[in-house]
């Protein structure tokens, strides 16, 4: 499986001698750490140069949902609710939490008061009915829709987060510099740090940038046994302009790099192929990426899934010695952090593997 | 541009040249996403429309306000999908009656740029992203004359307008190659509500009918030869050539 984002384990593991740097980095300042041989640290600015002309970016843009919403239940129990995905049409669907709020870290939240389908709950100005509830997992179907439930979600909710940022996180930080359609719970923060400074050099360098739209979906919930099945399927929706992108970028001895793990669930999922889906597919260590060839992505150590999906790519030997570098150059792990850039190193694993 | 099938956006839609123009684009097949302060005309504008057949969809929120940007481009987004066309119409002249600039209060000033001019701006910076990924979009920025003559009481409001019109040419430039098209056009004098605060005694008989130039700023928008990007376009005029 894919963990996201760090959820509620904050900040970072400490399990591992490899201890990445906690602290959010502005946008502008954002650094990558290149996997290869020997390893290096760039500045995000620099990504023209380490990639090819001929190469295609693909990013996710869907943008970041004011997901989390406070409400009371009908006896007036004190609720939360994280959408785990986009609203469709009346249908609410995510994760159910008791009292409290996101300083407390989301294992230690209350249980959701126990409801049944029928059951009524105030989110805001919005009601809604529960459809299905089992422990913290809840489908709702609110009262309104269109207009006056979009109103009712941006008045009413704010950006999901968790524990280790004190700050409230405004919708402004959690946006990319793309963001179109509101399908994710959290933020695709992979291409948080690629300003149209960076996504303009790219294409004067001859490097495609294409989107598709992946509805990310929550990295925690704070049940283990839900936590244990994340990510959850999510929708995604690929234009036929990507898919004819990557093609071309194919044809050409081009490479495909993935901005984020959720753009390669959703390639992965896709096959290759255009038009809207549900990405199904666990992505782990024994993936090997067919349509992507290589990924940009947030910063993770030993033992964290995420990392396990970069063996996928590289060998893990070379991912360790690039880490050892990260850490010694100070490079942050936080979602609003830092970045490494992996590019297909197959043949080495390859290799590695045939040995 | 084909406006059929586009998701717009038009603020300052509840009344005058914002209503118009949303009429506009519903009447030609676009999906919009109305904005405007007060849910009440809004709604009004919403039904008349969708009555008419058109799909609209209704956004309360005040462009000035930092914290609005974002509510209003993903509720837009959500209702209407991808974003191709955005027309800044929004605007206000400050305290009426109009005052010269020695009068102006200082906050009076710095209002009326946050909703003329930072709002803008604020606005393009989250939806215009998108388009330059999709490499297609129209952004318009609704100007004035009082951007170009310096009419003494019209300050404040012509100061923003002047700023707006380089706005946009600053952001045509950067966008230049993206798909993205950046335009400002003087709609010239309306018979609006805007207009009467402006100019009481006016003769509205002599005044253009917000319908009529809504129709020639739908024409340019879907006219990417006559329109490029980059330009100031007087709306009386367009069309008269041709």
């Amino acid at each position: 499986m894919i963990a996201r984002a760090h959820g509620s384990m904050s900040p970072k593991s400490t399990s591992t001698r490899l201890v990445l740097g906690a602290a959010e980095v502005a946008r502008e300042a954002v650094r990558l750490v290149v996997i290869g041989d020997p390893p290096r640290v760039e500045r995000l600015g620099a990504l023209a140069g380490l990639l090819r002309a001929g190469d295609v970016v693909v990013v996710n843009d869907a943008a970041t949902l004011p997901g989390a919403l406070r409400g009371t239940t009908a006896d007036g129990e004190v609720i939360e609710l994280r959408l785990a995905g986009p609203i469709d049409g009346r249908r609410l669907d995510g994760v159910l939490l008791g009292a409290g709020d996101y300083w407390i870290r989301t294992e230690h939240r209350t249980a959701p008061p126990a409801l049944v389908p029928g059951a009524r709950v105030q989110l805001g100005p919005v009601g809604a009915t529960v459809v299905t509830a089992r422990g913290r997992r809840v489908t709702l179907d609110a009262d309104a829709s269109g207009d006056a439930l979009w109103q009712a979600l941006y008045a009413a909710g704010r950006p999901v987060q968790y524990a280790h940022r004190p700050e409230p996180l405004a919708l402004w930080t959690v946006q990319t510099g793309y963001a179109a359609r509101p399908w994710a719970a959290e933020m695709p923060s992979a291409g948080r740090g690629l300003t149209w400074e960076i996504l303009l050099g790219l294409r004067r360098a001859g490097v495609g940038i294409a989107r598709l739209t992946h509805a990310a979906g929550l990295s925690s919930t704070g049940d283990a046994a839900l936590d244990a099945a994340l990510p959850w399927p999510e929708r995604y929706d690929i234009p036929a302009a990507t898919t004819g992108a990557i093609a071309a970028a194919r044809a050409r001895g081009g490479r495909v790099v993935a901005v984020g793990t959720t753009v390669v669930r959703a390639l992965e999922a896709s096959g290759g192929l255009p038009g809207p889906g549900v990405a199904t597919l666990r992505l782990d260590a024994r993936t090997r990426p067919r349509v992507v060839d290589g990924l940009l992505s947030g910063l993770h150590v030993p033992g964290e899934s995420h990392f396990e999906l970069l063996t996928a790519f590289a060998p893990a030997a070379r991912l360790r010695a690039a880490l050892a570098v990260a850490v010694a150059a100070g490079l942050s792990a936080h979602e609003l952090g830092d970045a490494c850039l992996v590019l297909d190193q197959r043949d080495q694993r390859a290799g590695a593997a045939a040995r | 541009m084909n406006i059929t099938g586009q998701g717009a956006l038009v603020t300052g839609a509840s009344r005058g040249l914002g209503r118009a123009l949303a009429e506009a684009l519903a009447a030609r097949g676009a999906r919009v996403a109305l904005v405007a302060r007060d849910a009440g005309p809004l709604a009004e504008v919403v039904a008349a429309i969708r009555a008419r057949g058109g799909e609209a969809h209704a956004i309360a929120a005040d462009v000035a306000a930092k914290d609005a940007i974002h509510r209003i481009a993903g509720q837009a987004h959500g209702l209407v999908g991808e974003i191709g066309i955005a027309i800044h119409n929004a605007s206000t002249l400050g305290p009426v009656p109009l005052r010269l600039l020695l009068d102006t209060d200082c906050e009076d000033l710095a209002a009326v740029l946050e909703t003329n001019l930072v709002g803008p701006f604020r606005l393009t910076k989250v939806l215009a992203g998108a388009m330059a990924l999709r490499g297609d979009g129209v952004i318009v920025h609704v100007s004035s004359d009082a951007a170009v003559e310096p009419y003494p009481r019209w300050g404040a409001y012509g100061i923003a307008k002047a700023a707006q019109d380089h706005l946009s040419r600053v952001l045509a430039a950067e966008l230049a190659g993206t798909g993205v098209r950046v335009i400002a056009v003087d709609p010239g004098e309306m018979d609006t509500a805007m207009h009467a605060d402006a100019v009481p005694d006016a003769d509205r008989a002599t005044l253009q009918r917000p319908a009529d130039v809504a129709a020639r700023i739908v024409a340019m928008i879907a006219d990417a030869a006559r329109a490029p990007s980059g330009v100031r376009l007087i709306a009386p005029a367009w069309g008269v050539a041709s």
